[in-house]
């Protein structure tokens, strides 16, 4: 093996453990907005992505509701209205938030009563194979973010 | 002496001139809205529903009050409670004024929205809110009457749906007649603005 090969397969080791260490996105002020009874609950967080390629969001679940699924919603034309989405790209070094009135986690059937002040765990399957685990602070109905 | 044509005509033209003013001043001078003024283009504020204490209710029960119509469903997790949110944060802002207005949240989900679920949920976000619930033909002609369009998504598959909606919010003075438009992205300066307005409306007999 040459001095130069031996290099490459060095760095790429050192790439893998890297990638393997470090993930590739970072979440923060994850909240949910808790409804009354059983009501869907709609989880905002923000996404960076701070690997130099894209990564895209596809997947959620928690393990304090049956179902999780991302969605989108917009008011074009006038028109509210939800869109189930399957995939949210994130662009190398980019940021992309999930936020009222955009795109937002949609959690079902809680397992047990949700209350504001709770910390409920979802977990984001990225498209690199990757899980992110996020912490998210159930809010009350009227609040307006992470914090007042 | 008897006056002259000319000068009986110069009366009438200043008699004429000062009635034209005279009516012109007299009429409020137009609110400086920051919202879409929508006066005389759309219904006064009328209908018969049940609100979310199972009593019935019309339009006429919200006289002297100014009010937010909004059309939704509970089962929204996302705009619904977003733009009720921001009606709340709305009317928090304007202070003791905000006792004049009510929040009238229409819901398009007949099928699921009870007025028990109606009532815990606009009482999570405001005590000024009201839930209003109606048969089908009702809570669509209410629509209609105000040009809203609402549908039915396709079921999901486990009963679960969702209900596209317009996004509107129709602001009614405190004699029930149409005054403003504004959508869950208008600004929330704006609204407080054209609330104090049309709450110092409301005040006058």
């Amino acid at each position: 093996m040459t001095f130069r090969s031996l290099a490459i397969a060095l760095l790429l080791v050192a790439g893998v453990a890297h990638a393997a260490d470090a993930p590739s996105v970072k979440a923060n002020g994850g909240w949910l907005r808790v409804l009354p009874g059983n009501l869907p609950a709609g989880g905002y967080v923000s996404f960076e992505n701070v690997s130099d390629r894209t990564v895209s969001i596809v997947g959620a679940s928690s393990p304090d509701y049956a179902s999780a699924m991302i969605h989108r919603s917009s008011t074009d034309g006038g028109m509210g209205r939800m869109e189930m989405v399957d995939s949210v790209p994130l662009p190398p070094k980019g940021k992309v938030a999930f936020s009222p009135g955009g795109y937002h986690v949609m959690l079902m059937d809680s397992k047990h009563p949700v209350k504001p002040g709770d910390r409920i765990m979802v977990t984001f399957e990225l498209s690199d194979g990757e899980n992110l685990p996020v912490t998210f602070l159930a809010r009350p109905a009227n609040a307006t973010g992470p914090t007042d | 002496m008897k006056p002259s044509f000319s000068r009986r005509a110069r009366w009438a033209l200043l008699l004429l001139i000062a009635l034209v003013c005279l009516g012109g001043c007299q009429r409020d001078p137009q609110p400086a809205w920051k919202l879409t003024d929508v006066s005389g283009h759309l219904p006064d504020l009328d209908f018969r529903l049940t609100d979310d204490n199972g009593k019935a209710v019309t339009g006429a029960d919200f006289k002297g009050k100014v009010t937010l119509m909004y059309f939704g469903y509970t089962h929204c997790p996302d705009v619904c409670p977003l733009t009720l949110t921001q009606l709340h944060v709305v009317l928090d802002r304007l202070g003791p004024q905000a006792d004049n207005v009510r929040i009238l949240f229409v819901s398009v989900d007949p099928k699921r929205d009870t007025p028990e679920i109606m009532h815990a949920y606009v009482n999570a976000f405001d005590k000024r809110a009201v839930g209003l619930v109606g048969s089908d033909a009702d809570v669509e002609a209410l629509a209609k009457r105000y040009r809203s369009a609402f549908t039915r998504e396709p079921d999901r598959g486990d009963g679960a749906y969702d209900v596209s909606h317009s996004s509107a919010i129709y602001f009614f003075d405190a004699t029930g007649k149409a005054r403003l438009l504004a959508t869950p992205s208008t600004s929330q300066d704006d609204m407080v603005h054209d609330l104090h307005l049309l709450t110092s409306l409301g005040a006058q007999p």
